[in-house]
């Protein structure tokens, strides 16, 4: 009830004050994204927060939705890898491989050794590429600028490693449904033999720099801690569980798929369940990757790369349930085929919605820097939350 | 005729000018060789980032060039809702308190940036604490709440760390006896170690402990990584900056790096000997050139450390910030005063 | 090998998936599975509607599978034709009578969820609940699986298929003023109905050719 005339120009500076500091209540909502340099693209928090720390949040997705599911029903499957290459845009490869052996897998064939060798050497080789950048945009998001520059320096190894492969950086688009585009260019083994020794050395030096770190340790150890049951209940997958200690990875305890069995690894797991600990695993994990690629070098077969397909693929009736263990988590596609050439219904299984579904969860009561904290360890990539 | 001219040269409000527009140039010489050799050239070298070395010919010179003009030639931009005036005053609030720091800092026997004064170290940490009035200015009015969490961590994160950084000083003047930055170098120049006076004494080698105090809360001051919680481009995005553009977030820019090159200079001064240098006599004539070259190259170390640490080390939290000042830098600091108050004695 | 259209629900099961069926069928009561399948070696369970709930507390309590996987909806109807002309192959013509996947289905929409166990390997079951066909909806598993918050919004706006208990049904990906379920396959992909698919002939004119087009 204004009693005197107000100038509408300050009346409107006036609502924007009680906007923006809100003294009422004590509260104040404060907006992260969905433009935020801490969110990966286009995530929106909105976090009501008492001082500095989180009373309740929620999460807004949805800003780059694109409809892949729609879209799968309007292409045949040849052209849903292309489409599907950009879910998470970092792992495109990985991506690719679980469609392709659905497709395979209602087909009944199988692609040849190599194939699936040279598959398995680009899936690590992505998972690689993903969890380098992870390791230093973690840093980065704790306030440490050099990791990240780091993460992208050693990370560019890996990527000229997939490129020279398969032509392309971030989306190869290489795998056909019976085997691959192409076979491996001459010289590729021993070049990415020599890619995989660096990444290993800057795995030691992410140990130094980060890991090793008091304040990095201060700022992660026992932030966003998500219980183990909890966790798999919501479908936090990949390393966010295994860093809860659980056990479980889809390369050895899934269906069997690609050449996982005959190779010599180990799954990592931490018992911790917070942020260091999902950090800790992840960078584990990349040295075993790089370790697997090393071994897939060693033991590559020789052979076709491609196996016998029709020329235009049909894909007979039925339905199949294909998840692997993506960088980000389990990735799966249930494919719904009524023998066209094209999928009737896919179901796109993304790990990020699941892992970033706890986040309200986890982020009540923490800090503000935290929340930061927490959404880094989570690794997200918004392609593969809006899919 | 000429008496007169000798009489307004050397009168006050010259010599005023003339002492201004030193600080002044000083300001921007200093945070631009800070930011050039540290900010672009080291961390480029130690980030292994190939941008900031490419542009122009030797590891890219350019860069800084191109940045300025970059920074010249932006949109000068004022949000709607934020309070013009206070806004606007904000940066030059920031850099009028890196400007008064200036005066104090001694540069050779004869040659002092503007002022002599006998309370300089007291002057010094005084004024140092007037930006935070500039940075709450520019948070509150920028009308955002990044900027308005940016400026209220700032506050509190520059009123916690005045003390450590006034407490690890106290232990020089201690020792020294005086808060005259002058005579606190001339002490160090004129110290002997056990007898031998080859060095001097540099205070670093009794007040190790000073020193590392000091470094830290300058650190904090300058809010620098690992206290960069105001503007954290990760959380708050830039915190109190996030609504200034070109010009005026240049202001702030040169008012960082500016405090930056001060503090590197006071803790040259007390802890390192200031522009004094071994075998060369503090009073000779020729101090008054070598001596700010010897305090420039001084610096330089120090600021050195100062940004070695920046691009290390992530940051802290808030609490933990202040509980890395309450529970640990100022009972330390307390207790190396008592120390050095016993020993001062003792001796 | 397209001559290989038989669905794989008549085949006989793998012991392992008879073994899981037994005690699916233990935990939950065998008049709440209507049909179960083999689909391509997993376990698909159709449940009752009014069991969808009993189901989830029986996968996460007697039957261990404490790991949601997603939970997601199917509508069966037979989709639009999209195709160009006859022979055309650059989009997929999917049949035009209703027929329905593995385990079957009473109508046309569906609501299927995954839900596996992180402690036994290669474990995991496939369920799926039929709807009504006018207003499809289905208990929500919220309080069971907390991480079906998100899965059972994206279905829901998706297909319009309503959850009976969720805490907040609202939209997930799309904006809260948008009107339609664009995953039924009644609702229109605007894009293809403008434009059809170039296909396997680049039907796209280059920058020149636009040119010449248009002097003709």
């Amino acid at each position: 009830m204004p009693k005197f005339e107000v100038d509408p120009a300050v009346h409107r500076g006036l609502a924007d004050a009680r906007l923006n500091v809100e003294i009422d209540n004590g509260d104040m909502i404060l907006n992260l994204g969905p433009q935020h340099p801490a969110t990966h693209g286009t995530l929106r928090l909105v976090v009501r927060l008492d001082g500095e720390r989180v009373v309740a949040s929620d999460v807004v997705i949805g800003y780059m939705h694109r409809g892949y599911e729609k879209l799968t029903e309007y292409r045949t499957y040849p052209q849903i890898t292309t489409l599907i290459n950009r879910i998470d845009w970092l792992s495109s490869f990985a991506n690719e491989v679980p469609f392709v052996h659905a497709a395979e897998q209602l087909m009944g064939i199988e692609a040849p050794p190599r194939a699936e060798y040279i598959r398995t050497a680009l899936t690590e080789l992505s998972r690689i590429a993903t969890f380098l950048l992870f390791l230093g945009e973690m840093g980065l998001q704790v306030g440490a600028i050099t990791p990240a520059f780091y993460g992208f320096r050693d990370r560019e190894y890996v990527l000229n490693a997939i490129e020279s492969a398969t032509g392309g950086r971030f989306h190869p688009n290489f795998n056909r449904i019976g085997g691959l585009k192409d076979d491996l260019p001459w010289g590729w083994i021993a070049e990415t033999r020599e890619s995989m020794r660096k990444v290993l050395k800057s795995c030691d030096e992410f140990e130094d720099l980060v890991v090793s770190n008091p304040i990095f340790q201060k700022r992660t150890r026992g932030i966003g801690i998500i219980p183990a049951e909890l966790g798999a209940s919501y479908g936090v997958s990949g390393s966010n569980l295994r860093a809860s200690g659980v056990d479980w990875d889809l390369r050895r305890d899934g269906k069997p798929y690609l050449v996982y069995n005959d190779l010599d690894w180990k799954v990592w797991t931490h018992s911790d369940g917070d942020s260091f600990a999902r950090y800790w695993v992840r960078l584990q994990e990349t040295r075993e990757s790089a370790r697997m690629v090393l071994q897939l070098l060693d033991v590559m077969p020789s052979g076709p790369v491609m196996t016998k397909v029709p020329k235009i693929i049909k894909v007979p009736e039925g339905e199949v349930w294909v998840n692997t263990e993506n960088p980000l988590g389990e990735m799966g596609y249930y494919v719904i085929s009524k023998g066209a050439t094209g999928p009737f219904r896919v179901k796109i299984r993304t790990a990020s919605l699941s892992n970033v579904s706890i986040a309200p969860w986890l982020l009540r009561g923490v800090y503000l820097p935290d929340i930061i904290t927490v959404l880094a360890s989570l690794y997200f990539i918004l392609g593969d939350i809006d899919k | 005729m000429r008496s007169l001219a000798v009489d307004i040269w050397g009168g006050w409000a010259t010599t005023l000018g003339i002492k201004t527009l030193i600080v002044m140039g000083l300001i921007p010489v200093g945070a631009l060789v800070l930011g050039y050799t540290f900010l672009l050239k080291m961390m480029s070298h130690m980030q292994s980032r190939l941008g900031p070395m490419d542009p122009g010919g030797f590891h890219g010179w350019y860069q800084l060039i191109g940045d300025g003009i970059k920074f010249i030639q932006k949109e000068d931009i004022i949000p709607e809702g934020a309070d013009k005036r206070v806004f606007k005053m904000a940066p030059a609030i920031v850099v009028l308190s890196t400007f008064l720091m200036f005066v104090v800092l001694p540069g050779g026997p004869d040659f002092v940036v503007a002022k002599d004064l006998d309370v300089g170290v007291f002057y010094a940490l005084a004024v140092s604490s007037l930006s935070v009035i500039g940075v709450l200015m520019a948070g509150w009015a920028s009308s955002n709440k990044y900027a308005l969490l940016g400026s209220l961590r700032a506050a509190a994160q520059l009123i916690a760390y005045e003390l450590p950084l006034v407490l690890a000083v106290i232990g020089v003047v201690i020792q020294a006896g005086t808060m005259n930055l002058q005579d606190i170098v001339r002490f160090q120049a004129s110290g002997e170690i056990f007898g031998w006076d080859g060095l001097g004494l540099p205070l670093i080698l009794t007040q190790i402990v000073g020193f590392g105090l000091f470094m830290i809360a300058a650190q904090a001051e300058l809010s620098q990584p690992p206290f960069d919680m105001p503007v954290a481009e990760s959380e708050l995005v830039a915190g109190y900056m996030v609504e200034y553009t070109g010009f005026r977030f240049l202001f702030f820019f040169i008012g960082e790096f500016g405090t930056a090159f001060v503090y590197a200079g006071l803790a040259a001064t007390l802890f390192l000997g200031g522009w004094s240098v071994p075998f060369i006599d503090v009073d000779a004539d020729i101090m008054n050139v070598v001596g700010p070259l010897v305090l420039f190259a001084k610096i330089m170390l120090v600021a050195f450390l100062m940004f070695w640490a920046r691009f290390t080390y992530p940051r802290f939290r808030e609490d933990q910030l202040q509980s890395l000042a309450w529970k640990w830098l100022i009972p330390i600091a307390l207790a190396n005063i008592l120390v050095t108050g016993a020993l001062k004695v003792a001796f | 090998m397209s001559e290989n259209t038989e669905v794989e629900v008549g085949a006989t099961m793998s012991p392992e998936n008879l073994e899981l069926l037994g005690r699916v069928s233990a935990a939950l009561g065998a008049e709440a599975i209507i049909e179960s399948a083999q689909a391509v070696g997993d376990l698909v369970v159709r449940v009752a509607n009014a069991s969808w709930r009993e189901a989830a507390k029986a996968c996460r309590g007697a039957l261990g599978f404490n790991y949601l996987s997603f939970i997601g909806g199917i509508d069966w109807m037979p989709a639009p034709v999209v195709g160009g002309e006859a022979g055309d192959t650059s989009s997929p013509v999917q049949p035009a009578e209703q027929t329905y996947g593995a385990a079957g289905s009473a109508g046309r929409f569906q609501v299927f969820a995954r839900v596996a166990s992180t402690s036994v390997p290669r474990s995991g079951l496939t369920l799926k609940v039929d709807l009504d066909e006018e207003s499809p909806a289905v208990d929500s598993w919220v309080s069971i699986y907390p991480g079906a918050d998100w899965h059972e919004r994206e279905t829901w706006e998706m297909l319009g298929i309503g959850f009976n208990g969720h805490p907040s049904l609202r939209h997930l990906y799309l904006p809260a003023e948008f009107e339609g379920n664009p995953l039924r396959k009644d609702f229109p992909l605007l894009a293809r109905e403008v434009k059809p698919w170039p296909g396997l002939v680049n039907v796209e004119p280059m920058p020149g050719e636009d040119v010449e087009e248009e002097a003709e």
